[in-house]
């Protein structure tokens, strides 16, 4: 069985761990500038919506990257609208897949 | 310092964290067996999908990093990103330093280990109610509704996971992307915010076009926050910002009493 991502875990935990702790442990250090702050803020919208749109508008084709339009987008957009609309994640994720399964079983995707 | 009494005594308030625990734990199962679903889908095996459960324990992260894998991302990149991502926890625990300074620095060691936005969201709305820390209660909502729920669901995500030999067959590889964009509205509470993920998002697009999808979601990731600072804090709107009372607000269950708090609120709370 693979183990190699194990060691990506352990760096990812190393990351993350200071700042779940340091302020914790160590109160003022936190103290960053304000606009620091603010990035920060921002960095988590910025990087799901880049995963997201990658990873449904991106396709590999012999070796290349090429523009893909497909019923990934709705199921995607549906999602999004369920979300900010009833606040339900999995009501997204159930609207995505079953819109993806059905178009795919009639030949459709 | 003077202590001061809380609106709420014990009994209550910890009978309100179970009321708006049931609903986290059950946001915390579907989603961490989503996650070993994607995880395995990606190609992790079940010790590498747990690893990332236990030792890491961050949603977003997580399946952030199954993206980053899938796409061939090196891993300097992976980590670069899951520090970024990952760097809103700071806001979080300097929120519970001053309820929790008093505790032994073991303990709050190892309480910041299981420091998630859910644990965050439950903690601080219990302690506000409460007026003071409850060391039972953010055992409570970090560990036995978030971390113990999430890495079980992780398990058996993954290993079911491996015994559905073509998963896109039943949509299942959608469940990345519509997870992600899910996640992505969640953390929007204002025009910075907005602008920062519609830039990110297109900026990743052309940018994986040009010179691949690992390069792509790291440009998008780093630009689309600078984007989102070019909108002046008048014109942000900003609703809930990360590490207050009012975002902790955001997980609380349906029908729960809204209140906002400024960011500063949680640095009066000082009789812990």
């Amino acid at each position: 069985m693979a183990s190699e991502l194990v060691l990506l875990a352990l760096l990812m935990g190393a990351v993350t761990y200071p700042s779940r702790a340091l302020p914790l442990l160590a109160p003022g250090i936190e103290r960053l500038p304000g606009w620091a702050l603010d990035y920060l803020q921002l960095v988590g919208p910025a990087v799901l919506a880049a995963l997201a749109a990658v990873n449904v508008m991106v396709v590999t084709v012999d070796g290349g990257q090429a523009f893909h339009v497909g019923v990934e987008w709705l199921a995607v957009i549906g999602a999004i609208v369920l979300m900010a609309w009833r606040r339900n994640l999995f009501l997204g994720l159930a609207f995505g897949v079953v819109l993806v399964a059905v178009a795919r079983a009639f030949g459709l995707a | 310092m003077t202590p001061r009494p809380g609106p709420v005594d014990l009994p209550a308030a910890r009978r309100r964290l179970w009321q708006e625990s049931a609903g986290i734990a059950v946001s915390a199962t579907g989603f961490g067996f989503v996650y070993g679903l994607a995880a395995r889908g990606a190609g992790f095996s079940p010790i590498e999908a747990m690893a990332m459960s236990v030792i890491v324990f961050a949603g977003a992260a997580q399946f952030a990093a199954v993206g980053y894998v899938a796409s061939g991302l090196a891993w300097p990149g992976v980590i670069l990103l899951t520090a970024l991502l990952n760097a809103r926890h700071l806001l979080y625990s300097a929120a519970l330093a001053p309820w929790l300074r008093d505790r032994p620095v073991g303990q709050r060691a190892v309480m910041a280990h299981v420091l998630t936005d859910e644990a965050f969201a439950l903690s601080i709305a219990h302690f506000k109610r409460l007026g003071r820390a409850d060391d039972r209660g953010y055992w409570i909502g970090a560990v036995v509704v978030t971390f113990i729920p999430w890495n079980l669901a992780t398990l058996a995500g993954v290993a079911l996971g491996g015994q559905i030999e073509d998963p896109s067959r039943y949509g299942l590889d959608v469940v990345f992307p519509a997870a992600m964009a899910g996640l992505c509205v969640g953390l929007i509470s204002g025009r910075r915010e907005l602008v920062a993920a519609a830039v990110g998002g297109t900026v990743g697009v052309l940018v994986s076009l040009a010179l691949g999808t690992g390069v792509g979601i790291i440009a998008g990731g780093v630009l689309g926050p600078l984007a989102g600072l070019l909108v002046p804090a008048a014109a942000a709107h900003e609703e809930a910002p990360l590490g207050t009372a009012a975002s902790a607000e955001r997980y609380a269950e349906t029908g729960a009493p809204h209140e906002t708090f400024d960011r500063d609120d949680s640095n009066r709370a000082d009789d812990g």
